[in-house]
């Protein structure tokens, strides 16, 4: 395995998913509040809310087309990149996404034109409808996406053959109900709904400070402030660290958020600050509040968080156990028939993923030492003070956003806006340079997510190096600086048009009516 | 519990349904790749453009999931074609994913801006993302036809020996011109049908009757190149339909024949490429006697028939490699497993009727031609 190549593959991956989610938590949230301004509309028929429907709904539009553009390169880098990956889980991995292109992409991608086109083809109702069904394709797509990479954390319903050698489902349902996937669910639709929130709430702010289209800003100020509330408290209530007692990976990935290199007498403190030394294995000037992150992991006073220690320890004891069950496949790649093998097999198969950790380190893992078991066995932590920093930082946002979006509600309830200079005028100030925070907090929980589960591709099952695709290092940069060029100048022209569009503001609403057949202003071209 | 569905059926099923997807994803995203690549050329005002893009503009989203769908689908169903050629065509992939990316931009930026040295630059990247892929996907084709330089090893790995480069040569330069003729057969004839009357019309349909024969023309050559130049694989001895999917358990070995074989053992079989001739010559006849649901109809079964043509050709093959004929990957070793292939049937057959229904719905929201006054008065139109 050429190391080099690991790196550059997993580094075009993290640019390209980071890059497509910039624009799918916008897509997710603001879907919905589409929706919710536009029922406003149907139930009150005042036109006001259909000018903050179609107002939004432009920005929407704007961002929606890179999510799909970048989205495409999603569905196939997979093959391109990860092709023994493919090959190895795609008996189970590929069944999420296709149904993710049949039940999700193809409902909001039918759907969104007729949501641009249609508004003087169809009834109020009927555009409503088509509004919905964008929202409710974009969130489903999100749903099996997230089963996907739910199954990644933690591989449940499935068992490798022998015969094909790769893993196959053997309980399609525990796939799908993956307790990891809808923790993953839940904290990752909030999180697009608080994105959205955040970005409804700042522009208003910015409008109401500069007194432009107040009545649009005030309406949009009121929906972000409720919506953006509740979403703020159910992605920290019910954020995906109930997964994390699962499986041995979940817990070493607690652990090193955490820094966390012995285990504590339940139930453990967590630490608030603290300066994690990989080379001491040492966590220094920890300031740590007790009790906390007991409660938090295991959801009882008695329950243990186990220390990173602790879990190099077993994860030794699995690649020891996993050899054998690489020794039976080996033999049985030799001859399927081979009763002994097969029995060896079925005894150790759990660890099967282990013993494959140490090809990292010697060809054959049979014929690995002792020194080089313990290597493997202490590959299995992440980047511990990567994973404790970015977890500090979505963390603190999160409880940041709570405050931020209770006070917005406070102000949207009695109606003031901030007219005058004062706190809540300082709160509007706040509110316009708050907008990039989200993307900061859900671009570090997927850094988290994912660099926390390294070293494996396929927790416990395939390891990250042994998952790309053969390919050379000049390939992998030829399509790095490709998609750095072509993404980077996209970005730029999206930031232009978002801002223009912006500046320019909800204009149909002023524009003076001109005769038209559908009783609005035409603006040629917009 | 095993499946109701026996392995070797549903291993059948889904490479038909891989062929409905392509086939769709070629009826409906087709029209969208040969308007895009026809704009620059059948559209010169600014107006004029926007009749073009606006033609597509509500539906095309819903069309390139096709295109995704493929994806999905190929990667659930048959996860080693996915795992070998994407890697294996890396570079040609990229191209693909590149040029479809600056579509979905193209079209709704395009609008933002008044300024025409902008809409004229977006104009080509519309172009682009309508011929590029049409090539790529063609040539790639081709190259499938004469076998991927792979090989897997005993873990099942695959290994590429090809480059970019060597995906060009003269067979695979027919199949990209054939993939473009035919697409932009169906762009024109989709213009034909869905935009008023008048000088765009005029001009979609000069260059749709050069497309028509262009296809036929390609089609024969790509044929005879077939025919004599000793393309094609076959089975040395027995596959087993029902066993794992496995290439190198399922002692298939593949030597070099012909993709003939077939039309002599199903002679029923021809009606493809026989639905590949009259296609496009239905679609000519359409065009010239101003019958454009015919020359749509037409342009459409030519697509039919050629895609059919290449798949029953091939049949039981779905990727050969010529560099380890032991490595290639047919329809019974290189599908998912029982299981996963019958939950995936049972899962397309409950959503695709649905998905097809609410297509249908927003096509019939949107039915009717086009016109420059549309353009000059709607507003929400690009």
């Amino acid at each position: 395995m050429d190391m080099a190549v690991i790196e550059l593959s997993r580094l075009q991956f993290a640019l390209t998913a980071l890059y497509h989610f910039l624009f799918v938590p916008l897509t997710l949230g603001l879907s919905f509040m589409l929706v919710i301004m536009e029922s406003i509309y149907v139930m009150t028929g005042r036109e006001i809310w259909r000018t903050v429907t179609r107002f939004w709904g432009k920005l929407f539009g704007i961002n929606f087309v890179l999510g799909v553009a970048t989205g495409i390169t999603m569905e196939f880098q997979f093959g391109t990149n990860w092709s023994y990956f493919s090959h190895y889980v795609g008996d189970i991995f590929g069944a999420p996404l296709a149904i993710e292109g049949l039940m999700a992409f193809f409902l909001e991608a039918t759907f969104v034109g007729l949501m641009f086109f249609g508004w003087d083809k169809l009834s109020k109702l009927g555009h409503l409808f088509v509004t919905f069904m964008v929202a409710l394709g974009s969130n489903l797509s999100a749903l099996w996406i997230l089963v996907a990479n739910g199954w990644m954390q933690n591989p449940v319903g499935s068992r490798f053959n022998t015969e094909t050698m790769r893993m196959e489902v053997s309980d399609f349902m525990a796939v799908l109900f993956n307790p990891v996937a809808q923790a993953k669910f839940v904290h990752t639709v909030s999180a697009g709904y608080v994105c959205a929130s955040v970005f409804v709430l700042g522009i208003s702010a910015w409008y109401l400070l500069k007194g432009k289209w107040t009545a649009v800003a005030k309406r949009s100020f009121t929906v972000a402030a409720a919506f953006g509330l509740a979403s703020s408290l159910s992605v920290v209530v019910l954020g995906d660290e109930s997964g994390y007692a699962l499986t041995d990976n979940q817990k070493m990935k607690l652990a090193s958020l955490e820094a966390m290199w012995h285990t504590e007498p339940a139930p453990a403190g967590i630490a608030i600050v603290g300066f994690p030394s990989v080379a001491d294995r040492e966590t220094y000037f920890e300031v740590k509040i007790p009790y906390v992150l007991g409660l938090i992991a295991t959801r009882s006073l008695t329950g243990e968080v186990s220390g990173i220690f602790e879990l190099v320890a077993r994860a030794e004891h699995r690649i020891e156990h996993g050899i054998k069950a690489y020794d039976a496949v080996e033999q049985l790649k030799i001859n399927q028939n081979d009763m002994a093998a097969r029995e060896q097999f079925e005894k150790a198969k759990a660890d099967l993923g282990y013993a494959l950790l140490l090809k990292r380190f010697v060809a054959d893992p049979r014929n690995a030492t002792q020194e080089q078991i313990e290597q493997a066995a202490w590959s299995t932590v992440p980047n511990v003070p990567v994973m404790f920093w970015v977890f500090r930082v979505m963390a603190g946002l999160g409880f940041f956003f709570i405050a931020f979006f209770a006070f917005a509600f406070y102000m949207a309830s009695i109606q003031r806006f901030g007219v005058r200079e004062g706190i809540r005028r300082n709160f509007l100030r706040a509110a316009v340079w708050a907008i990039p925070l989200p993307w900061i907090a859900i671009e570090f929980g997927w850094i988290l997510a994912e660099v926390g589960r390294q070293p494996w591709a396929i927790e416990g099952t395939l390891p990250t190096f042994l998952a790309a695709s053969s390919l050379t290092v000049a390939q992998l940069w030829t399509t790095i600086i490709g998609f750095t060029v072509i993404y980077g100048l996209l970005a730029v022209i999206e930031v232009r048009l978002m801002l223009a569009a912006i500046r320019k503001g909800p204009a149909e609403h002023r524009a003076p009516a001109l005769a038209s057949p559908n009783g609005y202003a035409p603006i040629p071209a917009e | 519990m095993a499946p109701p569905i026996d392995y070797e059926t549903l291993r059948l099923i889904w490479w038909l349904l891989m062929g409905v997807i392509l086939i769709a994803f070629t009826l409906t995203d087709g029209f969208d790749l040969g308007t895009a690549a026809l704009l620059p050329f059948v559209a010169k005002t600014d107006a004029e453009r926007r009749l073009v893009i606006n033609s597509i503009g509500a539906t095309w989203e819903g069309n390139q999931v096709w295109f995704i769908l493929g994806g999905g689908a190929i990667f659930a169903a048959w996860p080693f074609v996915y795992a070998v050629s994407f890697s294996g065509l890396y570079l040609a992939m990229f191209i693909v994913l590149a040029a479809l990316i600056l579509r979905p931009v193209g079209f709704k930026y395009r609008s933002k801006k008044p300024d025409a040295a902008w809409r004229t630059r977006w104009d080509w990247a519309l172009f682009i993302g309508g011929f590029v892929p049409a090539l790529v996907f063609g040539v790639a084709v081709g190259n499938v036809l004469t076998g991927l330089p792979f090989r897997l090893d005993s873990d099942l790995r695959s290994f590429y020996e090809g480059s970019l480069l060597g995906l060009f040569h003269p067979f695979s330069l027919v199949a990209g011109l054939l993939s473009v003729a035919m697409i932009l057969l169906h762009g024109a004839s989709w213009l034909a049908i869905k935009i008023e009357r008048g000088a765009v019309h005029d001009r979609a349909r000069s260059v749709g009757q050069i497309a028509a024969a262009a296809s036929i023309l390609l089609f024969a050559l790509g044929g005879a190149m077939v025919a004599t130049m000793g393309y094609g694989f076959r089975l040395s001895h027995g596959a087993d339909p029902l066993g794992p999917s496995n290439p190198l358990l399922s002692a298939t070995i593949a030597a070099p024949g012909a993709w003939l074989d077939n039309y002599g053992k199903y002679p029923w079989m021809l009606i493809a490429p026989v639905l590949g001739f009259a296609g496009p010559l239905l679609a000519w006849i359409g065009i010239r006697k101003d019958r454009e649901a015919l020359a749509f109809g037409g342009s459409s079964i030519g697509a039919v028939g050629i895609i059919a043509t290449v798949g029953l050709s091939m049949f039981p093959f779905i990727l050969p490699s010529s560099i380890d004929p032991a490595s290639s990957l047919t329809v019974w070793n290189a599908s998912s497993s029982h299981v996963t292939l019958f939950i995936m049937l049972a899962v397309t057959v409950v959503l695709l009727p649905i998905v097809l229904i609410y297509t249908a719905w927003v096509y019939k929201v949107l039915f009717g031609r086009i016109t420059l006054r549309d353009v000059d008065t709607n507003p929400d139109y690009y």
